[in-house]
């Protein structure tokens, strides 16, 4: 390893972190002694164009980015991270959980005018969220119907009991509702709308210029008094990184959502006093590095190589000097900013101890034979974010290390799903678990046996552990929350101690913003929520 | 007439190749780990087998591969260039779409690198190992060494952040509706430094070669007639040397409007620019077959026209090639 390079980066991590600490506190400041003023457009990097638009359809920050200030969910997010009324204003479950019933607001439209009601609801979750959503369509594979008693009442029938805190905590993304009256006719996933989508929002949608820019402008009969403040937000298409961040720098975008810059230019501009960088109001974003482990590898089945392979890697030092505040050491697969579910630090780890590696090794029968060399393992990274592809690195440096050699196999998106989840053809294989909330939304499945193959992020290990199987079943559709809490805590004592996946690398996305704005990243899912209380100061 | 029956003959002879490329293009992308759907989930964070079972089937990928490609082809000779999986639009409306800014800043750029090289190589030929020829080719090294995603990037820092007299990205200003002359002094405005990176480079390629095409027709026995004949120094360099000179300059055109359609990329994607570079480069990564072998299809045609423009324009030059020929 080349150490002389290696302090470089150091020291420069060092510097670039106490300037983001500082400017970490800028956004609690508190500004309460300004008064909120109307007007203004505020233009946002778009990194990455979607196919379509509609959130009902497609759960992923690329649509809720923009289609999050157009169309409205049922519930979002609290500064607490706390489920709070949007569209729905109260709700309540029935004892066995299998009837959870909504009460919607009264007095709202369509961006066309026409009222919003109960049938938009049921519509939308038969046949949206239950038939194409990805992550609906598993969280609502029970919902047998959703009964519409009067216009401002939405009755979910689950065969199963559905847990009240998961539903909720679900919702904010997985809860868009789109209007009846525009989808009843058609196939939904072909529908024009999807491309102009029509909502309940604080802005409304004006123009879509594919591979330039969107535009929204505020919706004057928004049902919240006073809201929004902005006149227009414009999203500007811009692929290239390092041309985003000269745009920011330029005054020609004021916001850079989900780390979407370098993590040279976020340092850099952490310490500009034009410029936020935080993590703050990404909480709901988090997500976790993995490394994942193909039990068709004689080798890797062997529990004392997945764990020889942990020791052998010093995550707190890759942190420090690849990825600097953005991150931090991890503990499993339910992550540290998930206050509700989160089990603590008391699950088996894997600290970094070279001598324990190599006697694992020696111990399962694979000794150093010339050269210091034990065997080599095939490594496919996931090709978004830099960080995946540093981390790669020092995995087969760190392997190295220990007598492992890495061929590292690089492949586009479509090709590293492909290989890693449905041809299963690699050995090891690193990329970003999403955390959304609740362990039961995109966690479990990377554990959960039977997963078909072609799935992405899901169990494709060729590993199968019943205990762990049922632990997640029970906690589905246990509906009291503490009782939750600890199966989860169960679970990820389970999978720590049989590593079919390590997960030791917490992040959070990095929101860059311009210091001029207000009211921003003051919940855990800002980037995606609706921006109803946003302004810009002078 | 001549011209038109020339032209027919000439796309006649290309079609055969233009059905060999898209086949190609077609096999290669199928040895490509992963289709759309695949590309689909990793833009949509994830989904169920069942939700990428049923994608397949509207895509209409769960047909054979010899049977997508005779549906294509099928498709194609009757001039349909199919639907776009990732636009949700016809392939044609996509292309004609993207078609406008990469023709501008292609002919933009291209103009720009042929007067400039013609100009200066005839400057530097002119004061051959002087400070002028010097300087010059100097400086067109440079141009010619320097990625031009870096060039892009420190115009955008030097002309759009520090200076603040030129966009730093954007085909044109969102903020304001504006049309007639004013659109247009906007759209060019947003393309001087797009034109000057993507330019630059290839400048340096003109440069050089009028230089030596200059020195070598300056050298032939008839420009000595020329002077003998008391012709005066700026009379025989426009009037008898340039015209010969200007020849491989013509040939490089021909052969670069290909690059220049692909090597764009870079640029388009420095400058946000919705060109055809990016587009093709999007469509291999989301594995969008049918906008690909359209881009393909219009490039080949585009490189098609051009280079048969270049040939008239070769007998129009030097009468002794007909344009027969």
């Amino acid at each position: 390893m080349d150490l002389s390079r290696l302090e470089i980066n150091r020291r420069t991590a060092l510097l670039t972190s106490a300037a983001i600490a500082a400017n970490v506190i800028n956004p609690m400041r508190a500004f309460a002694q300004e008064t909120p003023k109307k007007g203004g457009v505020f233009n946002v990097h778009y990194g990455a164009e979607q196919r379509q638009l509609n959130p009902s359809i497609q759960a992923s920050t690329g649509v809720y980015i923009i289609s999050g200030k157009i169309q409205e969910s049922l519930v979002d997010l609290d500064a607490d991270g706390k489920p709070v009324g949007v569209l729905a204003e109260s709700w309540e479950s029935s004892p066995d959980g299998k009837t959870i019933t909504f009460k919607l607001r009264k007095g709202i439209t369509w961006h066309d005018g026409k009222p919003f009601t109960s049938e938009d609801v049921a519509f939308t979750a038969m046949n949206m969220w239950k038939k194409i959503l990805n992550y609906g369509s598993t969280l609502q594979l029970f919902l047998t119907a959703v009964d519409t008693p009067d216009p401002q009442t939405a009755v979910f029938r689950y065969e199963r009991p559905m847990p009240l805190n998961l539903l909720l905590r679900a919702l904010p993304d997985l809860g868009y509702i789109s209007a009846k009256h525009l989808y009843e006719n058609g196939d939904i996933r072909q529908n024009p709308v999807n491309l102009a989508p029509v909502g309940t929002g604080p802005f409304k949608f004006v123009k879509y210029e594919r591979g330039q820019y969107i535009i929204a402008d505020r919706n004057p009969d928004y049902w919240r008094p006073n809201a929004p403040y902005l006149d227009r937000i414009v999203w500007k298409v811009i692929t290239d990184r390092s041309a985003a961040a000269a745009q920011l720098e330029a005054g020609e975008l004021q916001y850079c959502p989900f780390s979407s810059l370098t993590i040279s230019d976020m340092a850099r501009l952490g310490k500009d006093k034009r410029f936020i960088v935080t993590t703050k109001g990404n909480e709901g974003n988090a997500r976790t590095n993995t490394i994942e482990f193909n039990f068709r590898r004689k080798e890797l089945s062997d529990i004392r190589v997945r764990r020889a392979i942990a020791h052998a890697i010093d995550v707190p030092f890759f942190i420090d000097n690849f990825l600097g505040d953005f991150a931090k050491l991890g503990t499993g697969p339910i992550p540290s900013t998930s206050t509700d579910f989160y089990p603590g630090t008391g699950t088996p780890q894997y600290p970094f101890d070279k001598a324990k590696a190599a006697a694992l090794l020696d111990e399962a029968g694979y000794k150093a034979g010339a050269g210091g060399a034990r065997f080599s393992l095939k490594l496919l990274p996931a090709p978004w974010g830099e960080d995946i592809s540093l981390w790669s690195t020092f995995i087969q440096q760190s392997l190295k290390d220990v007598g492992i050699t890495v061929d590292i196999v690089r492949n586009d998106g479509g090709g590293f799903l492909k290989q890693v989840y449905d041809e299963h053809a690699f050995d090891l294989a690193t990329g970003w678990h999403q955390y959304r909330n609740d362990p039961a939304v995109s966690t479990t499945v990377w554990y959960r046996s039977g997963q078909p193959s072609g799935a992405p992020w899901t169990n494709q290990w060729g590993w199968e552990d019943k205990q762990v199987d049922q632990t997640i079943d029970n906690a589905l559709t246990e509906l009291d929350p503490a009782k939750r809490k600890a199966l989860y805590a169960e679970f990820v004592k389970e999978v720590n101690t049989e590593l079919p996946v390590w997960m030791p690398i917490e992040q959070i996305f990095v929101t860059v913003i311009t210091a001029k704005v207000r009211n921003h990243s003051n919940t855990p899912r800002w980037g995606s929520s609706s921006w109803h209380d946003l302004w810009l100061s002078a | 007439m001549r011209i038109i029956g020339l032209a027919g003959r000439r796309l006649a002879a290309s079609i055969p190749t233009l059905f060999l490329i898209l086949i190609g293009v077609f096999l290669l992308l199928q040895l490509a780990p992963g289709d759309t759907v695949d590309a689909l989930m990793a833009q949509m964070g994830g989904g169920d087998a069942a939700t990428a079972h049923e994608l397949r089937k509207f895509y209409g990928l769960d047909l054979s591969v010899p049977a997508q490609l005779a549906n294509y082809l099928w498709h194609l000779v009757r001039l349909d260039l199919g639907f776009s999986s990732i636009y949700g639009k016809p392939v044609a409306t996509v292309i004609m779409e993207r078609l406008p800014p990469t023709i501008l800043l292609m002919t933009a750029s291209l103009s720009f690198a042929f007067f400039f090289g013609l100009v200066f190589g005839v400057i530097a030929s002119r004061a051959v190992n002087k400070w002028p020829d010097t300087l010059i080719s100097t400086l067109g090294l440079i141009f010619y060494a320097t990625p031009s995603f870096w060039f892009g990037l420190m115009a955008i820092v030097a002309f759009s952040i520090y200076l603040q007299w030129l966009p730093a990205g954007g085909f044109e200003d969102i903020g304001e509706v504006r049309t007639g002359i004013f659109r247009i002094i906007d759209i060019a405005r947003h393309l001087i430094l797009p034109t000057l990176t993507l330019g630059l480079i290839f400048l340096a390629i003109y440069l050089r070669i009028m230089r030596a095409s200059m020195l070598e027709v300056l050298n032939l026995d008839y420009v000595r007639t020329a002077r003998a004949k008391g012709l005066d120094e700026t009379r025989v360099v426009t009037q008898h040397v340039l015209r010969n000179a200007l020849l491989p300059m013509v040939t490089l055109i021909g052969l670069q409007a290909g690059t220049m359609l692909g090597g764009s990329v870079v640029v388009e994607s420095v400058f946000s620019l919705p060109g055809l570079g990016r587009l093709a480069y999007e469509s291999v990564i989301q594995r969008d077959l049918n906008t690909l072998l359209g881009i393909v299809f219009v490039s080949a045609l585009l490189v098609i026209v051009v280079n048969f423009v270049v040939d008239l324009l070769y007998a129009r030059l030097d009468p002794r090639i007909s344009a027969e020929g």
